[in-house]
């Protein structure tokens, strides 16, 4: 009936997803190795309604066309891997990757997930586990009888066991880096697995080949900035505000001509 | 009836075309590097015997404008704005150059730079620029793409092609948003254009603008229904004044 209701109405739409996404941020703000998003907005296609320099006599040519865009949508949500905060805690299973890289956990359908969380914890047999329970790839099992735990910058994991002066390697915390880390799909749970967008993970010693070295006794916080969220969200707001007036004004139009 | 109904009833489709561009502008308010719509009423005199007193109002759309949109600091490493009146290029689906200020790249699953709907970004030469894996990448301010791995030196792996469209060939918008240039063959690279890595810029819409001229246009548009109304009225004394003749 009349177009800019609908462009408007694309508008609104689009802003109402970038709150959303916001509101995921803002949520996640304090956990461990979340990565933040945005929504990524372009304009939808345009109609010509009267193409430019379409001849008007034998003399002239038309200046101006008349094109009109059909409004906007939403066409990625885009996340961002940058470094998060390193918290130190005293926790010494804590481990956190500065750098590029993901830990890799054997999820509980055998494939292979992806996470930035390094808050690890043992599990009744011993094994190195997420706060979800996800066994460390390759396992990692520490003696029950170790009196303390280290993990080295390489991801090497060494323990003490009573009665043995030198340290004992029980295995290595390997890392998986993507070319295009932000293809991954999120699964929860501080998870990303694999997918078409991301590439073939590149498996390797943490410290080698462009993979961050990690770094015990630290946890990767969530790299959310607060402050940015806050102003997108002013900003959404408003934009938000100003699409649903051009709804109102077209309906007052529309209003008018039901009015003849 | 009155033949002034009709002129009433362009002026209306052209105050309706005008609402759908402003519209247009206002749904795109948050549309990285986006171009607002510039919009012009055009008068279209008719021509003939008798028929000059008539002038019809046509809505137009006379190009983008040129005012840089404003710049935000995300500080990720493949964000990058544009300065001055520099365009990225890139390969449009129907495989020709095409130009964009939306400086939000991407490294698809091959390694390949893209935009953020999965376009090539081209290179001085006009090839893709492809990144190796495990490198963090950084943008130059010349748009020298280099990428290091690990404790390597750096890399240039591909300079963005960044192009200044001139007078004699300006920027038209094609129907997928893209801009072309009007003649249609790909601009030549600009060596003294420059970017600021790091940032974005954000659509260049000037909400104030587009919110007054959704209210002149409204109104516009309520006075284009009022002359219909005069229109019907004056019809209607007409028809009762030949009823009281017959």
């Amino acid at each position: 009936m009349i177009n800019s209701l609908w462009i408007s109405k694309t508008g609104m739409e689009a802003q109402q997803m970038q709150l959303d996404v916001i509101s995921n941020n803002l949520a996640n703000v304090s956990t461990n190795g979340f990565k933040k998003s945005h929504a990524v907005f372009e304009d939808l296609m345009y109609q010509n309604l009267r193409q430019v320099g379409t001849a008007v006599n034998e003399q002239a040519v038309l200046p101006t066309g008349l094109q009109i865009g059909l409004g906007v949508r939403t066409v990625a949500t885009s996340r961002s891997f940058s470094q998060g905060n390193l918290q130190q805690s005293s926790n010494n299973l804590d481990v956190a990757i500065q750098g590029n890289g993901f830990f890799q956990v054997t999820m509980s359908d055998g494939t292979v997930g992806y996470t930035r969380d390094g808050a690890f914890q043992l599990d009744n047999q011993g094994r190195l586990v997420t706060s979800g329970g996800l066994p460390v790839l390759n396992g990692i099992t520490v003696p029950a009888n170790a009196t303390s735990l280290a993990i080295a910058q390489n991801g090497e994991v060494t323990v003490q066991v009573p009665g043995n002066t030198a340290p004992q390697p029980v295995g290595t915390i390997t890392l998986a880096s993507f070319i295009n880390p932000a293809g991954l799909e999120p699964k929860g749970q501080n998870l990303y697995a694999e997918s078409v967008a991301s590439g073939q993970p590149n498996a390797g010693n943490a410290g080698e080949n462009g993979l961050g070295g990690l770094m015990q006794g630290f946890v990767e916080t969530s790299n959310v900035n607060v402050v940015q969220e806050l102003v997108t969200m002013i900003q959404t707001q408003r934009a938000y505000e100003m699409n649903s007036k051009a709804i109102q004004t077209s309906d007052q139009m529309l209003q008018k001509l039901g009015q003849l | 009836m009155d033949r002034l109904i009709y002129t009433a009833m362009t002026g209306a489709n052209a105050a309706a075309n005008r609402q759908a561009v402003l519209s247009n502008n206002l749904a795109n308010v948050s549309t990285n590097g986006f171009r607002a719509q510039l919009a012009t009423y055009r008068a279209v005199p008719l021509r003939g015997e008798g028929a000059t007193t008539r002038v019809f109002a046509l809505e137009a759309s006379a190009g983008h404008s040129t005012k840089p949109g404003p710049a935000m600091r995300t500080d990720r490493a493949l964000d990058a704005m544009a300065l001055g009146d520099a365009w990225f290029s890139v390969q449009g689906l129907d495989g020709n150059e095409a130009y964009t200020r939306n400086g939000h790249f991407e490294v698809n699953a091959e390694g390949v730079l893209t935009t953020g709907n999965g376009l090539q970004v081209l290179s001085s030469d006009g090839s893709a620029i492809t990144v190796p894996a495990g490198a963090d990448v950084s943008i130059s301010p010349d748009g020298n793409i280099s990428a290091k791995i690990g404790n390597q030196p750096a890399n240039s792996v591909g300079r963005l092609k960044l192009v200044v469209p001139t007078a004699e060939d300006p920027l038209k918008r094609g129907d997928d948003g893209l801009f072309r240039a009007l003649s249609g063959d790909p601009l030549n690279t600009e060596d003294t254009a420059r970017v600021h890595p790091g940032m974005l810029e954000g659509s260049n819409v000037n909400a104030i603008e587009a919110m007054v001229g959704m209210i002149q246009t409204a109104r516009q548009f309520e006075a284009q229904m009022r002359l219909m109304q005069t229109a019907e009225s004056n019809d209607r004394a007409a028809g009762q004044l030949l009823s009281l003749q017959g």
